[in-house]
């Protein structure tokens, strides 16, 4: 009797633990539903999608999976989080991998249902599109830093020197070459040291798209290795993996210079040069040079552009840009909905959170084109 | 009484029939998945080759923006990388399996051997972070010496040109300890299978211990010791990430052991992320051509195992 007794009341306690365990876990998401549910509704200025007049939040259910730029992935992570803590049904997951993986994922048509992407679809590839047409929305955009680490205080760069630098014409900090952008800087005399990405990269897309621009074929001549996510770098320079791997290099390499993408310099302390753009001003790497070289590009209709070496005074010439990438004909109601409110909120109050996180925000004339674009995405009955 | 064993022998049919069965699928499975994969590779890469020809294989220029594609500078740093890797780990893995094997007590013995067990379950992203971190820094010391002090030899001094951290020789020294463990583990239990009464023969004769190895111990196990290399050498020559993070990512073809290069695998890691369709397409014609020369590594080392079966049985 008393053996069993004890085991009852044994037995009791578990069972009260195991209930308090689940009650705790599941009370949890369940305030945080409900939570979300009220803020939503009660119309609060961080309510995504209350704005938007198609959808109402508190019956979104659906979960969205994108992949992609990696570029792009610390605002969409800030996105996704503020985004489905007022719409508690909706789960979106985001895998980097690059953006050539995001459109080949998106491609597919089964994998994914949106892709981030830097750059715009090749025109070779885009016969491989399974599901129709892909619309573009971009998001965000960000400067692409000079960074360096060769105890100069204010360094500026032309492009002809940036494209002699990394083609290595010009081998040391007091070169001429230099001098000419920096009159009255003085300059030591160290060698340079080039990094670059060992990885194929949208970054590196960018920076050699603005190379190729401003110095290319079309303009000085200067610089001959032309643009691509790889490029064939000379071998007398290092290689670093991913970003990271680049600031790693800059940082504990006397003389070196690298591209290096804002967010991640900034990060590490990393000094970085100024640029001279089209209007032939010297400009800052800054989140408003960056909002004002896109207002500077010459938008299509299907919202691509390309924000390096753009027109205007305060345009930061080598701005990297990214889109979100979905098909026009959407083939799951539920899922097609949840994707307009998230790309909704992305360009309307999500916009907020991009200086939080190192990104600037797209011209507002821009993003009310693309809230506009919105509604021809095509829901099935 | 009597359809018991043909009972017996019946079932025994059936049992012997789905096992070779199961063996005859199992070894057409293999071929299977090694023609698909030489075919699917084959086709995916088709474009490069048709527009590449042989200079795919000649050219160093790697320039996608082009569509450039030579992989030469590719195929040269896995040969060499691996090479390194098979120059360091040879001696030092045969080292170890004979003293473990010949010289040390028993108790040495196992914790040696659950030592090299342990060095060989560590995964290779962790060598590679350990390369990029620590060792390509602190061995630069180390080739700047050594460049000083040959690099002004004629002839052998192109050997040791300026340093890279990131270089051939930090990827060959990272593949060299990446592939020792597997090297020691298979050569020792191939000369572990060498005869008492051998050994005995040739100490009996007078023979020093080193004199036994030589005559008894390597002799028996010749043809599985290069077995053990050649799998080691695969390994190498297919290693990805480890590659990837310390080799300098850096097309050339250089006979400076210290410069920068890259590897066919860690420059397929590297580039598919963001690769365009020709890209991709040069990229599987690079995995293509690996599984080509390990295929060839592969026939030439059973070719060499088999000959020395073959002459060890004939000694006998």
């Amino acid at each position: 009797m008393i053996t069993s007794r004890r085991a009852a009341a044994l037995a009791g306690v578990l069972a009260f633990t195991l209930a308090a365990a689940a009650c705790g876990s599941s009370s949890k998401s369940t305030s945080s539903t409900t939570s979300g549910a009220s803020t939503s509704t009660g119309g609060s200025t961080s309510a995504p999608a209350s704005s938007s007049p198609s959808t109402s939040p508190a019956n979104l259910k659906a979960t969205l999976n994108g992949s992609g730029s990696t570029f792009v992935k610390a605002f969409l992570q800030a996105g996704i989080a503020s985004f489905t803590k007022a719409n508690s049904g909706v789960t979106i997951n985001y895998a980097g991998g690059g953006s050539g993986k995001g459109r080949q994922d998106l491609a597919a048509a089964n994998i994914t249902d949106f892709a981030g992407s830097d750059s715009p679809i090749p025109a070779a590839d885009l016969p491989t599109f399974k599901g129709g047409t892909v619309l573009y929305f971009p998001v965000v955009v960000a400067p692409i830093t000079v960074s360096y680490n060769a105890g100069i205080d204010k360094l500026q760069l032309s492009s002809d020197t940036i494209a002699k630098i990394f083609q290595r014409q010009v081998k040391t900090w007091d070169d001429a070459t230099i001098a000419a952008d920096n009159p009255g800087v003085k300059l030591p005399s160290t060698q340079i040291v080039v990094v670059h990405r060992s990885d194929s990269s949208g970054t590196t897309a960018n920076f050699t798209s603005f190379l190729d621009k401003a110095s290319g074929s079309g303009g000085s001549g200067v610089w001959t290795l032309k643009s691509g996510s790889t490029v064939q770098w000379p071998t007398d320079s290092q290689a670093g993996n991913g970003s990271t791997g680049v600031v790693q290099l800059v940082k504990q390499t006397a003389g070196a210079i690298g591209y290096v993408d804002y967010s991640d310099a900034k990060a590490a302390g990393l000094k970085w040069a100024q640029v001279k753009n089209q209007a032939g001003k010297f400009v800052d790497a800054t989140l408003d040079g960056a909002s004002a070289a896109v207002s500077g590009a010459a938008v299509s209709a299907d919202l691509t552009f390309s924000a390096v070496w753009t027109r205007g005074d305060a345009s930061y010439p080598i701005t990297a840009q990214t889109w979100i990438l979905v098909y026009q004909n959407q083939t799951d109601k539920d899922k097609g909905t949840a994707m307009k409110a998230f790309l909704h909120y992305l360009l309307a109050d999500g916009q907020a959170l991009a200086p939080t996180v190192d990104y600037a925000p797209i011209p507002k004339i821009l993003a009310s084109t693309a809230i506009a674009q919105l509604d021809k995405i095509q829901l099935p009955a | 009484m009597s359809s018991v064993p043909t009972d017996f022998r019946s079932r025994r049919g059936v049992a012997d029939r789905a096992f070779q069965g199961l063996s005859v699928g199992a070894g057409v499975v293999v071929l299977a998945v090694l023609s698909l994969i030489a075919a699917i590779t084959l086709q995916k890469s088709w474009p490069v080759f048709r527009d590449m020809g042989t200079s795919f294989f000649t050219s160093d220029r790697w320039s996608p923006p082009d569509n450039h594609f030579g992989a030469a500078a590719y195929i040269y740093g896995s040969l060499l990388s691996a090479t390194i890797a098979l120059v360091l780990a040879v001696p030092v893995s045969l080292g170890i399996a004979l003293f473990v094997t010949q010289v040390a007590p028993r108790r040495v013995r196992r914790v040696v051997v659950s030592l090299m067990d342990l060095l060989a379950v560590v995964p290779s992203v962790v060598f590679g972070l350990w390369g990029i971190l620590v060792f390509s820094t602190q061995i630069k010391g180390f080739y700047d010496h050594l460049h000083s002090l040959l690099g002004g030899i004629p002839v052998v001094g192109g050997f040791f040109g300026a340093p890279q951290g990131r270089s051939f020789f930090t990827a060959g020294i990272i593949l060299a300890i990446m592939i020792t463990p597997i090297i020691t583990s298979l050569a020792r239990e191939v000369i572990d299978t060498t005869p008492q009464t051998d050994r005995e023969g040739a100490l009996a004769l007078g023979a020093t211990r080193w004199e036994m190895i030589r005559g008894a111990v390597l002799p028996h196990s010749t043809g599985g010791i290069v077995g053990a290399v050649m799998l080691g050498l695969g390994r190498a020559l297919g290693e990805t990430i480890a590659a990837a993070l310390v080799i300098g990512s850096s097309a050339q073809i250089t006979r400076n052991l210290f410069g920068s290069g890259d590897s066919m695998p860690a420059t397929i890691a590297n580039q598919w992320g963001e690769a365009n369709s020709p890209q991709k397409a040069a990229l599987i014609g690079l995995a293509l051509t690996l599984f080509v020369i390990t295929i060839v590594v592969n026939m030439i080392a059973t070719g060499v195992v088999q000959r020395s079966a073959r002459r060890s049985q004939g000694l006998r």
